[in-house]
C-alpha cells in the first residue's frame, strides 16, 4: 500500500549524455556552426601571418608562400574554408531572428534583413576578387 | 479485432523503483485519437495506476508536454496514427526531474518565471477612476506572438542549454520577459534588465535554435531571446558614452 509522503523525494533525474550532439541534426548543426569559429579565427591568423612576412620583405614572403604551398595547409584552408562559408550563411540567416525591424505597423520580412546582408558579402567577394586576380 | 499500436511508457515509482523502466501496452489505432487518448485508454481499461497530467485536451493548459519518440510534444495535439504502425515510445519531458511515471516536477521553471516578473510593472499607478492604460493594435502587435504562451516547458526539454546547466532561465521564462518588456504600458524593463542580462539569463543561450522549432504556439522564445541580446548590446554602449545618468 502506498502511503503519503509529505516531503516528497527530489524525482529521478537524467543526466545528460556527454554525446548529446551526435544524436540530432538540429544539435549536430549547431554544434558545427560554433566549431566554425575556430576555423574564422584560423583565417585571421593566417591573415595576420601573411601582413608579417609583408614586413619582413621578400625573403620572409617567399617562406611565408612555400608553407602555405604545403598540402596539409592546403587541404587545412579548403576545410576552414567551407567552416567559414557555413557560418556566413548561418550567421546571416539568424540576423532576422535577432533584428526584429518593424515598418508601417508590420514586421519587415525575414528576406529583407538577410538579403542585403547577402548582397553586401558578393559585392565585397568580387571586388576583393578583382583586386587580387586582375594582375 | 480493430487494429492496434503498441505504445511504450515509461514507469517510475519513487516508492519502489531506483531507475524509470518502460512498459508497453497495445492500445486501438483510432483515427480520431492523440497520444493522450491512448494514455487515457491505458489508464481506463489497463492500469489504473498509470500517471501523467493533463486538462484541456485542446492545446491551450499547457499541462501535457512529454517525449514523442524523443520530440517533446503536447500530447493531446499528437496523433496516434502518425506514429503508426508503431511501437511509440512516450517518456516524461526531458531535462527536468521525474516525479512518477510521466510526471516531471517543474517547480524550477516556476521559480524562473516568477524572477523576471511577467507583469506590467508601473512606475506609479494610476488611480482606477482615470480609466485603463490603453494601446493600439500596432502596440498590441510587437509582443503578440510572446504572449500565446502556454507554459507547456516544450521549449526546455528542447533545450540542450538548460539540460547541461539548469540555472540558465530559459526560452519560456525569457521570452515572457521581452513579452512584458515590448509591452507600451508596461515601465519596468530597468527592473527586469538587471536580472536578465546576467549569465543565467539571455547571455547563457548560445541560440541552437530548438525551442523556437518544438513550440506549439509559435512563440519564437530563441527570437526574442536575440531580440533581447541585441537591447541590452545597445543599453551596455549607451551606458559607456553616457556613464551618468543613464540607466
Ligand atoms: S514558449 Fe512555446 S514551447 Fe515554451 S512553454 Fe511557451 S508555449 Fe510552450
Ligand atoms: S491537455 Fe491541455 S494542452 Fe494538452
Amino acid at each position: 500500500m502506498a502511503t503519503y509522503t509529505e516531503y516528497p523525494p527530489k524525482g529521478y533525474r537524467v543526466r545528460m549524455s556527454t554525446y548529446w550532439w551526435l544524436g540530432k541534426w538540429p544539435y549536430l548543426k549547431f554544434t558545427l556552426r560554433e566549431i566554425s569559429s575556430v576555423f574564422v579565427a584560423w583565417f585571421v591568423i593566417e591573415t595576420l601571418l601573411q601582413i608579417n612576412a609583408l614586413i619582413g620583405g621578400p625573403a620572409a614572403y617567399t617562406e611565408f608562400q612555400d608553407f602555405f604551398r604545403n598540402p596539409l595547409v592546403i587541404a587545412l584552408n579548403v576545410i576552414s574554408l567551407f567552416f567559414v562559408v557555413f557560418h556566413t550563411f548561418t550567421w546571416f540567416n539568424l540576423a532576422p531572428k535577432a533584428m526584429a525591424v518593424r515598418m508601417g505597423g508590420k514586421r519587415v520580412p525575414n528576406i529583407l534583413i538577410s538579403g542585403p546582408n547577402y548582397a553586401a558579402w558578393v559585392v565585397v567577394s568580387a571586388v576583393l576578387a578583382w583586386l587580387l586576380l586582375r594582375g | 479485432m480493430a487494429e492496434q499500436i503498441a505504445v511504450e511508457v515509461t514507469r517510475f515509482s519513487p516508492e519502489r523503483d531506483k531507475t524509470p523502466s518502460i512498459q508497453s501496452f497495445d492500445v486501438p489505432l483510432r483515427k480520431e485519437w492523440v497520444v493522450l487518448d491512448a494514455l487515457n485508454y491505458i489508464k481506463d481499461k489497463v492500469d489504473g495506476s498509470l500517471s501523467f497530467r493533463w486538462s484541456c485536451r485542446m492545446g491551450v493548459c499547457g499541462s501535457c508536454g512529454m517525449m514523442v519518440n524523443g520530440e517533446p510534444k503536447l500530447t493531446c495535439a499528437t496523433f496516434l496514427t502518425d506514429y503508426a504502425p508503431g511501437p511509440v515510445r512516450i517518456e516524461p519531458l526531458k531535462n527536468f526531474p521525474v516525479m512518477r511515471d510521466l510526471i516531471v516536477e517543474i517547480n524550477d521553471f516556476l521559480g524562473k518565471l516568477s524572477k523576471v516578473k511577467p507583469w506590467i510593472i508601473r512606475q506609479k499607478e494610476k488611480p482606477v477612476t482615470e480609466g485603463e492604460y490603453l494601446q493600439t493594435p500596432e502596440q498590441l502587435d510587437t509582443y503578440k506572438q510572446f504572449s500565446m504562451c502556454i507554459n507547456c516547458l516544450l521549449c526546455y526539454a528542447a533545450c540542450p542549454v538548460y539540460g547541461l546547466d539548469p540555472m540558465f532561465s530559459g526560452p519560456a521564462a525569457l521570452a515572457l520577459a521581452q513579452r512584458y518588456n515590448m509591452d507600451s504600458r508596461d515601465e519596468g524593463k530597468e527592473e527586469r534588465m538587471d536580472i536578465l542580462s546576467q549569465h543565467d539569463g539571455i547571455w547563457g543561450c548560445t541560440f541552437v535554435g530548438e525551442c523556437t522549432q518544438v513550440c506549439p504556439k509559435h512563440v519564437d522564445p530563441a527570437g526574442a531571446i536575440q531580440q533581447y541580446k541585441l537591447t541590452a548590446t545597445q543599453e551596455w554602449f549607451k551606458s559607456f558614452i553616457m556613464p551618468k545618468g543613464a540607466k
